[in-house]
């Protein structure tokens, strides 16, 4: 933060640089493969940018390890499918009563359990009391569950089958899917947060696939492994029917040497593009602004030396949740926006290595504790993961060309689609190695 | 009878199964709960530890099958065991050597040490899928059963079926035997002893001349094993898939941390526990609750969660654990 240089520190050019070289590379993709894939990529980099810069919030910022982004992610991603699907009709009716009943029980079940537990005097008596309301509270909920999703699954199971959604602008789901992630990553970092520091590691690591797994098996919520499809896209971005349909629009089209076709899905890419960098800056400026402030002076402090933030009577328990939860919620965003931009919710396809620890990877090659790093190690690391799913085989074909045809290059050929795995763990451990700081270091 | 025919019916789908998986659940749990002991960090890298060391011994099964080596009516893997222990061991020194042994030097945080296990965790990964693919890999071969249906239908005459496969018999075994060895050369050797010193209190192990470097090594060896025998009969016992070995480190935390992580008995215990609640939530209570109350005709099939919420159990247990007792039931260690 002091203003003169110190030795040590990187080139003010250092950042422009890189972004420069990535501009290049998505550049020479689009000259080389096609625009379109170009565009892709980027996109989803950005979302990629978004991830990461929640996941730095928590890393970054105050170095907690969070092995759960893919439920984070799953959760927001929820809410398109809730927020913005037209409703199924007749499902709220058929069963959404008593879905709702279910969870009110289950809720004054746990709350009941909780308060007995902290009222009645330490014994037996105690454990059984809060045992037996356990059992009663999960007894009652099945029966009143367990009718209602079989009702809202039988509506028009091959289409729907779904409660379905409000209905509502898309733009609408985003800050919800944030507050989605914000409420799931509340109630883990009250329970893993103020123990040892890797205990909040696992235990996103089993929200995680808890998350994913319930967006696999409840129908009657996002109908499961069966997939939402035709989520509505936000606000200004068109879709390629309309556009191509927009009188003018073929000549214009033409008039810039594009086919038709190929303009229309251009204009969306762009759109959303447009859309993610607005989002994206808004979110390093609302992050720089609390870095900057005595609020982020404070989360370094205790990043820096608990023991003597702690003993300037900071609450390094609440802060940590706190920031836990804002960067659960960033992740709980990014989520969101990449349904509305694929479309669809696809559960499975949900992967922790590609939604978790390839995030954690974007993090530290940009640079641990740097919002613009963020950005760049989300782009760049989702740059390389593609093509190297490109490049191994066609590397491997030119390795094994020589070699005779038999079961060994058949397998290694078969296997090199795994080489970006490989790459992305020894860039991980090279840049934990050798240059800890990252791509952009903090400043 | 009937209640017999309700014990009978509990042990098949529920005691047999859990136990078995109680017991690969319990060895891999120690393996993580010996990294945390002595290199002081959350081993993510485990369950791929796992699969590599399985896909190892697939490799050299298929290789002494293909060679004409059985091993009669147990699985050929048994023999290719031992081979696949030393090639594992000999990856997890590289490792070390490579990787972690910087990390050691410069006293680095132990989240640091996490997040650079998810790096090793990424390349053993990769290494599994280039050796042996993502496929499905069934590799138990021998004698299927000990007690088949029909042959408990013989000596009993009971129509409620048992069955108890031999990979779930060799599995307890096996693990039993692995536990005692461990155990013995924890509490007898003098190499066991300067682990566990060194354990309790790094600073005065040092002081007393115990040689860190030593420690460490023995304690990678001792894991490459215990993973590599946890990862080969959980294959056996179930099926070989490189991506289910990813997923088994949340039941392996949870085990270690519920007995309290650091603590080896803890372990154990911890990975009973785990098992037995996942197979008793997820197990379909019909046909027992049927001998036991013969009027009660449940419609469903009176099961309390999807199997498909296998994970959540573990993690519910994890979270009970972490509320009520950070420590684990046999109060592990806590930094």
């Amino acid at each position: 933060m002091s203003p003169t240089r110190q030795p040590g520190d990187p080139s003010p050019l250092r950042a422009p640089l890189f972004f420069a070289i990535l501009a290049l590379l998505i550049l020479l993709e689009g000259l080389t493969t096609g625009w379109n894939s170009a565009l892709g990529i980027l996109n989803m980099g950005l979302i990629s940018a978004i991830m990461a810069l929640g996941i730095n919030l928590q890393w970054g910022t105050a170095g907690l390890f969070n092995a759960g982004a893919m439920g984070f992610l799953a959760l927001g991603g929820l809410a398109p499918v809730l927020i913005s699907m037209p409703p199924t009709p007749g499902a709220f009716a058929a069963g959404g009563m008593g879905i709702l009943t279910a969870f009110v029980v289950a809720t004054i079940a746990l709350v009941l359990s909780v308060v007995t537990w902290r009222r009645m005097p330490k014994g037996r008596a105690r454990g059984l009391a809060v045992t037996a309301i356990l059992l009663v509270g999960f007894f009652v909920y099945r029966a009143l569950f367990d009718p209602a999703v079989t009702a809202i699954e039988a509506i028009n199971p091959s289409a729907a089958g779904n409660l379905g959604g409000l209905g509502l602008p898309t733009l609408i789901s985003w800050p919800v899917g944030a507050l989605l992630a914000a409420g799931a990553a509340w109630l883990v970092g009250k329970t893993a947060l103020g123990l040892r520091s890797d205990y909040l590691a696992i235990a996103t690591l089993g929200i995680a696939e808890i998350i994913v797994a319930v967006l696999k098996n409840e129908q009657w919520l996002d109908r499961g492994v069966l997939n939402v499809n035709g989520i509505p896209r936000p606000w200004p971005v068109p879709y390629e029917i309309d556009l191509q349909a927009r009188p003018g629009f073929a000549e214009k089209a033409q008039a810039w040497g594009l086919d038709p076709t190929l303009a229309s899905t251009l204009l969306v890419k762009l759109a959303f593009l447009a859309l993610f960098i607005v989002v994206i800056l808004l979110l390093i400026w609302a992050s720089e602004m609390a870095l900057k402030s005595p609020w982020g002076r404070m989360m370094h402090a205790i990043r820096d030396n608990e023991t003597s933030a702690a003993a300037m009577g900071k609450n390094i328990t609440r802060r940590h949740l706190q920031i836990f939860v804002l960067g659960s919620a960033v992740i709980g965003l990014a989520g969101a926006m990449m349904i509305s931009l694929d479309g669809q919710m696809t559960p499975s396809s949900y992967n922790p290595l590609r939604y978790t620890f390839l995030i954690l990877v974007m993090v530290v090659v940009g640079g641990s504790g740097s919002n613009w790093g963020s950005v760049l190690g989300g782009v760049l690391i989702w740059y390389l993961w593609v093509k190297a799913g490109d490049w191994g085989p066609e590397i491997m074909q030119a390795v094994m060309g020589p070699l005779p045809e038999g079961d060994f290059k058949t397998h290694m050929i078969n296997s090199a689609a795994h080489m970006r795995m490989l790459l992305m763990g020894i860039l991980l451990l090279v840049v934990l190695r050798f240059s800890p700081r990252g791509l952009l270091p903090e400043k | 009878m009937e209640v017999i025919n309700a014990l009978v019916a509990l042990t098949n789908y529920v005691i047999i199964p859990a136990t078995a998986y109680g017991a690969q659940l319990a060895l891999g749990a120690l393996g993580v709960t010996l990294i945390y002991s002595i290199l002081r960090f959350s081993n993510f890298a485990h369950g791929d530890t796992m699969a590599f060391g399985t896909a190892v011994v697939i490799l050299i099964t298929w290789g002494l099958q293909a060679m004409g080596i059985t091993f009669g009516p147990l699985p050929t893997a048994l023999i290719a065991l031992p081979f696949g222990i030393a090639v594992t061991a000999l990856m997890m020194l590289g490792t070390d050597r490579v990787v972690y042994r910087y990390y050691r030097r410069i006293r680095a945080q132990p989240v640091v040490l996490v997040m650079v296990s998810v790096g090793v965790m990424f390349v053993m990964n990769a290494l599994t899928r280039f050796l042996i693919g993502v496929d499905q890999i069934n590799f138990a071969d021998g004698e299927r059963f000990i007690i088949s249906a029909r042959t408990w239908n013989q000596m009993t005459g009971m129509r409620e079926p048992l069955t108890l496969r031999t990979t779930q018999a060799i599995t307890v075994v096996t693990a039993a035997i692995t536990v005692a060895a461990l155990f013995w050369f924890l509490g007898r050797t003098r190499t066991g002893k300067s682990m566990r010193a060194f354990s309790d209190n790094e600073d005065l192990a040092l002081l007393s001349g115990i040689d860190p470097d030593r420690v460490v090594k023995v304690t990678w060896v001792l894991t490459a094993a215990l993973a590599t025998i946890a990862g080969t009969l959980y294959g056996l016992d179930k099926s070989f898939k490189a991506f289910t070995y990813f997923q088994i480190v949340l039941p392996i935390f949870a085990s270690a941390i519920v007995g309290g992580i650091g603590n080896p008995v803890g372990a154990i215990v911890g990975g009973f526990i785990i098992s037995f609640s996942e197979v008793g939530l997820t197990y379909a209570w019909k046909k027992v609750a049927g001998y036991l109350v013969p009027a009660w005709e449940p419609d469903g099939l009176v099961q309390l969660l999807s199997t498909d919420y296998k994970f959540a159990v573990s993690f519910v247990i994890l979270i009970l654990v972490l509320i009520f007792r950070p420590t684990g039931i046999f109060r592990g260690k806590v930094v």
